[in-house]
């Protein structure tokens, strides 16, 4: 960790979220807004389908962090994104996270989420503890 | 039409969580976190924690039962199914532990309009058993069409 210096990256995050993952995580999240669930549902409001909660593409930038600390919790202190481009089901969404600034025993990150060309999540900062 | 801006400033009466070991590992499992700290108490408390301890996302199952009336009030008047979510923020403190009782408070921070869209920012703040605070959290929900 205490490695990172300003402009390096950190791991890559790579994950698809199966057919199955939002049903999984409406119930683990307790969210039960049927356009992550019901592909008519979603179609009837203007959507293309069922689309991924925008927190849990979050949490995958969370996992990003939290993994580059050694599996440390605690080192995550602070996360903001915002949510731009809807994510889908079964396409891989690509976490990439550069270091924009280091020094006083933190890390502050910026970092992108994305499907293909499509950022799902952008101008995500977050500030990692480096204890 | 406008958004109502009336709902700024009001607080919402704060909500309890009892955080159960089995909500953990459901929620750990399905946003792929597969560390065995989230998975195993004797692994958690092997790195450290009192028990079983949960993501740092987790906080958004424990904060849900005070955000869900705040969204959903019709005071604040949010149209639920134009909503979108369109920026979050934590700010972690003391880890989560199943055992822990989780009460967290909601107010509403801003409501305005700008090009056509309707903005609603919500604050939570989550303390534990022992009033320490675990994570504070700034929600922001857009509305087209307002």
């Amino acid at each position: 960790m205490s490695d990172f210096k300003l402009g390096d990256s950190l791991p890559e995050l790579r994950v698809t979220p199966d057919a199955g993952l939002t049903k999984r995580y409406s119930e683990a999240s307790g969210d039960p807004n049927p356009i992550h669930t019901d592909p008519e549902f979603a179609k009837s409001v203007g959507l293309p389908g069922v689309i991924l909660h925008g927190l849990y593409s979050m949490a995958q930038v969370a996992r990003a962090h939290t993994e580059a600390a050694g599996g440390d919790p605690r080192a995550l202190k602070r996360l903001s994104v915002q949510f731009r481009g809807m994510g889908f089901p079964e396409q891989e969404i690509v976490v990439t996270t550069t270091v924009k600034d280091a020094g006083d025993g933190r890390l502050v990150t910026d970092t992108v989420a994305a499907q293909g060309d499509n950022r799902i999540i952008r101008n995500a900062e977050a500030e990692l503890s480096l204890e | 039409m406008a958004v109502k801006t009336e709902a700024i400033g009001k607080e919402w009466p704060p909500a309890s969580f009892e955080v159960e070991a089995a909500r953990i590992e459901q929620y750990a499992s399905a946003v792929g976190e597969d560390n065995p700290i989230y998975h195993d108490a004797d692994a958690a408390k092997g790195a450290g924690f009192r028990d079983l301890v949960a993501p740092p996302m987790f906080c958004v199952v424990y904060s849900a039962p005070a955000l869900g009336p705040a969204i959903l009030d019709p005071e604040v008047g949010i149209n639920i199914p134009v909503m979108v979510h369109g920026g979050q923020e934590f700010e972690w403190g003391e880890p989560v532990c199943a055992g822990d009782v989780i009460t967290t408070s909601a107010a509403c921070m801003e409501i305005y309009e700008r090009e056509g869209r309707g903005f609603y920012v919500f604050e939570s703040v989550s303390t534990n058993q022992e009033g320490e605070e675990t994570v504070r959290g700034t929600w922001t929900d857009i509305v087209r069409g307002v």
